[in-house]
């Protein structure tokens, strides 16, 4: 089921691919010491190279190059064991430097693939290349009516620029090639994917043609979408606005567009003609970044799974269904958090209580894994204690409302509370034989072949046993009483 | 007591230790003297006050025993390159005027650890780029050399305030900036030593850009040991700067053993150029006959690529130099020149800020990098650039040292050459392929022209052997027997 635009000249299909801008998650910046922490004051975590003062130097931070290498090794890209800094030159009031030190000709890391399960299947989607550079400050526009402010906080914070190859064919696929990426990044724990904060921002290459068409149309270049649902809508916009240029027999231009949220439409930021000639050239403060490959396979060796075989797992090692594997795996600290609860539990009816009963509550409470007030440990056991039949489902759910509210180990809960199950035929018969006692009207309507009064019977009996006793054993042992 | 001003760093030291007089009284020598001279135009600031205080830091450390070495003491100038704390550091440009970094610069700094004296900052072309001190938005230097026909001459670029101030006795040495020739040329006039070191042997941290694969701090002194001593505490591996090389810092004093028996000499072919005058081919040949005699073996050698080098250095360096002077835009330091709109600030700022030479070489720098010439100029020029660097190689497997000339001609007089850049680029043509290879060189006064100025003999060594330099250098030094003393000393001028 692809994604068609229907036009007077034909079937047309989207082409796009997408600059993914993620922050490498580091404590300094890429060429400098100073602190990266989002929502510092302005201009409070900036070194003398960040503000470029004269005759400072860049320093490569090297978490920042050994993120990059497991970014690209968690893409299934080459590493490029020779990889070179260039400088980007233009002016701009928040770059200090009037150049941002990128990688251009040499990337650290080339090709790779990214797999999408979308609902008509899987998709390869070729990742072109990823580069380190440096982010470049900010520029306040709203302070005063004529002046502009610089925060540069962020200048010189490393980025990793993942560019796809143009393999996507519709907005979903778009969408889902970013939810993909920012889930491996979490998984390697490069970028901490958050997008309201900046972390991860992308730019939308766009083009369109017939169906069927060979070579690709002009595109356009929508910059800094900062939602996956932005990144879907632009797309979708931008589409239509040229295959409504392309039907009025006009040409789409290349040119920079931004993607406008509350009027859900892109805009002119500049033309080709106005685009700047960045003069890219290796940086002379910088040596290239030589690695060794037997550093690349340290790192490789400590690669985490990721998502799609974790998932695979999943399925095959606890028997989870399709759904429930990929819900999980879709974050890694809730997978680890629903692993670690299945391994000294049942893995199925922990991803039920993970995915229904936690995921409820910590949605309730707008908390993440994370933050979730009920730990693995404890979770784990409340699923035991259900999987071997020392309280029944229901009482669990009461037990997990403790556990929540109060806190606590769910045994020491059953215990205090006495709300283990009754599971002893004598129990049960005994309570049975007196309940027969107490309502021979009841018993005699059931003899009388009013199966029906069973199901009554079954309520008296929860309600005498606060619930507690054995749901089967009550249906079974009644119905071997009553007739 | 000796006349201060006439020390050699190797003297004042031992004078210092001997306590023959206080590094206090050394620096009033010579602040007095840099009152006297201000007609030279040799500082752009002068830190008398900082002079006085650290001079007086280093008498209290002698007296208890504590002095640092060598350097503990001696009054020195710094080209307003290098950055330093709490004084306004300007690159000779109006665009930094009134900056004051609150920071110092490696270089500095070690030499400030080891007890040095700072005197004040020195003239210097804009951001380096020249070869006669007169880019400057400070003004020109005159040279304390001056010949018969009464003209004041240019001291050489774009150290020519350091070379100037050694040279005229203000400081007992002096820091330069060595990118294509700026500290051995204007040694060459001035008729000092001038010392280049290999590249990444001194730390770039807190030394204002020109061309960053080249830059490359270095000592100008009046005598060769000196020059080895004040090197010694100069240079260093920094974290700080990613082109600064681990490598181990010999004394390198110790190597001027004054014995260069067996040492093979290389001499360059092609520096023998059509151009090259009669009294510097004599001297040159001079050169090569004293290093005979002293028990080394000159070889005639080959550097084939040698004359692109000077095409390639302004192609090299002026395309780096558009892209590190881009960061003086007005925004947060130096010069602001206001305009209607964001580019018309730039415009109007780095119009106002920077002079012509630095325009131009904006501007060549920028179209060698721009797309579609890129590969034609900028490509072409690095391909170039290793071609050298392995012509330096090949020659070396045969040869310990090289000996040239330093420069073309001697010192000009001032407002000659001014309207021909292609002719001021010249003077470097021999201390360029030595820069483009990231070599150590030196030039040291060999001896004076029909007009009576100084000539400097250029040696060139290997990758990290400064001490070949130093103990050829030294050799070579004391059988020139160079003691003419500029026209200034001798109140001639």
């Amino acid at each position: 089921m692809s994604y068609v635009l229907e036009g007077k000249t034909g079937e047309w299909e989207v082409v796009i691919g997408l600059e993914v801008h993620a922050q490498i998650t580091s404590k300094a910046k890429l060429f400098s010491g100073a602190a990266t922490n989002f929502g510092a004051a302005p201009n409070s975590q900036v070194s003398l190279v960040d503000a470029a003062m004269p005759g400072m130097l860049p320093v490569i931070n090297e978490i920042c190059i050994e993120k990059a290498v497991r970014t690209g090794l968690g893409l299934n890209a080459e590493v490029n064991l020779h990889s070179v800094f260039e400088r980007k030159n233009y002016f701009y009031p928040d770059l200090p430097q009037g150049y941002q030190i990128s990688q251009f000709q040499k990337p650290i890391v080339g090709e790779g693939i990214l797999t999408l399960n979308m609902p008509e299947g899987q998709r390869q989607i070729g990742i072109e290349r990823l580069h380190m550079e440096q982010d470049a400050g900010k520029s306040i526009h709203d302070q005063d009516p004529k002046l502009t402010y610089i925060d540069l906080n962020r200048s010189g914070v490393a980025l990793m620029e993942i560019v796809s190859k143009p393999d996507l064919r519709s907005p979903a696929e778009a969408g889902e090639y970013l939810r993909k990426l920012r889930v491996i990044l979490r998984y390697l724990g490069t970028c901490d994917g958050n997008m309201e904060q900046g972390s991860l921002r992308c730019d939308a290459n766009v083009s369109i043609r017939l169906t069927g068409e060979e070579g690709l149309r002009t595109r356009t270049e929508i910059k800094n979408i900062n939602s996956v649902r932005f990144v879907m809508a632009a797309i979708e916009y931008e589409a239509r606005r040229q295959l409504d240029v392309y039907e009025n027999g006009r040409e789409v231009i290349q040119e920079t567009r931004l993607y406008d949220s509350d009027n859900d439409e892109t805009r002119s930021m500049r033309s080709k003609e106005e685009a700047h000639d960045y003069r890219y050239f290796p940086d002379p403060d910088l040596l290239p970044v030589i690695l060794k490959q037997e550093f690349v396979d340290s790192i490789k060796a400590t690669l985490p799974e990721l998502p799609d075989k974790k998932k695979d797992r999943f399925i095959g090692e606890f028997g989870l269904s399709v759904e429930d594997a990929t819900t999980l795996v879709s974050d890694i600290d809730i997978a680890n958090f629903f692993e670690s609860a299945a391994k000294i539990s049942e893995p199925k009816l922990a991803a039920n209580w993970v995915i229904h009963e936690l995921f409820a509550i910590l949605k309730r409470d707008g908390l993440t894994i994370k933050e979730s007030p009920v730990s693995w440990e404890n979770l784990g056991k409340l699923v035991s204690l259900i999987a071997n039949g020392t309280i029944s489902g229901r009482i669990a759910k009461d037990v997990f409302e403790i556990m929540i509210s109060e806190g606590g180990d769910p045994s020491q809960i059953v215990e205090e509370k006495g709300l283990k199950q009754i599971s002893s035929t004598d129990e049960i018969e005994k309570m049975i034989d007196e309940l027969i006692e107490a309502n021979p009207t009841q018993a005699q309507q059931y003899q009388d072949g009013n199966l029906k009064v069973a199901g009554w019977f079954v309520g008296q009996m929860m309600k005498v046993s606060n619930g507690k006793a054995n749901p089967q054993m009550v249906n079974e042992l009644l119905q071997k009483k009553l007739s | 007591m000796a006349n201060l001003n006439n020390l050699t760093l190797a003297e004042a030291r031992d004078g210092l230790s001997r306590g023959d007089y206080t590094a206090v009284e050394l620096a009033e020598a010579h602040i007095r003297a840099i009152e006297d001279a201000s007609r030279l135009n040799t500082f752009i600031t002068v830190t008398s006050e900082i002079a006085l205080e650290r001079a007086k830091a280093s008498d209290i450390r002698r007296e208890n025993k504590e002095a640092l070495g060598s350097m503990d003491g001696i009054p020195i100038a710094v080209k307003d390159l290098f950055c330093t704390e709490g004084v306004q550091t300007t690159a000779g440009s109006h665009i930094l005027e009134g900056f004051t970094p609150t920071y110092e610069s490696t270089v500095t700094q070690n030499l400030r650890d080891a007890g040095a004296v700072m005197l004040g900052k020195t003239n210097m072309d804009e951001f380096a780029m020249g070869s006669a001190n007169i880019t400057s938005y400070f003004g020109t230097v005159k040279n304390p050399w001056s010949a018969d026909d009464g003209k004041d001459r240019v001291p050489g670029g774009s150290s020519g305030g350091s070379a100037a101030a050694v040279s005229g006795h203000l400081a007992i040495a002096a820091i330069g900036s060595d990118t294509g020739g700026s500290i051995r040329q204007p040694a060459s006039f001035a008729g000092i030593v001038g010392m280049k070191p290999t590249y990444g042997r001194c730390s770039r941290w807190g030394m204002v850009a020109f061309a960053s694969s080249l830059d490359q701090a270095g000592p100008m002194t009046r005598t060769v040991r000196d020059a080895a001593i004040m090197l010694n505490d100069m240079a260093g591996f920094d974290m700080k700067d990613s082109t600064s090389v681990a490598q181990n810092i010999p004394d390198f004093e110790s190597a001027i053993t004054g014995s260069i028996k067996g040492l093979r000499v290389g001499i360059p072919a092609e520096y023998r150029s059509d151009g090259l005058s009669d009294e510097l081919s004599k001297l040159w040949m001079r050169g090569v006959e004293l290093l005979k005699e002293a028990g080394a073996e000159p070889v005639e050698i080959s550097l084939p690529h040698t004359k692109y080098a000077l095409p390639t250095y302004y192609i090299v360096a002026p395309a780096e130099a558009s892209s590190n002077l881009a960061r003086y835009d007005g925004v947060r330091y130096g010069l602001r020149v206001p305009g209607d709109s964001l580019d018309e600030m730039y415009e109007n700022t780095r119009a106002a800020g920077f002079g012509e030479e630095v325009r131009r070489r904006i501007m060549i720098g920028t179209y060698v990098l721009s797309a579609g010439y890129y590969d034609a100029y900028y490509v072409k020029a690095m391909k170039l650039r290793t071609l050298i660097l392995s012509d330096f190689k090949r020659a070396f497997e045969g040869v310990d040292i090289m000996l040239t000339p330093t420069a073309p001609n001697s010192a000009f007089p001032i407002g000659e050459l001014m309207d021909d850049p292609i002719q001021m680029y010249l003077n470097d043509i021999f201390t360029v392929p030595a820069s483009l290879a990231g070599l150590p060189a030196i030039s040291l006064p060999a001896g004076l022209s029909d007009e009576g100025l100084p000539l400097g003999l250029h040696l060139i060594s290997k990758p990290f052997d400064e001490e070949t330099l130093f103990r050829v250098g030294g050799v070579l030094e004391s059988s020139l027997e160079f003691n003419a003393e500029p026209s200034f000393l001798r109140g001639l001028s």
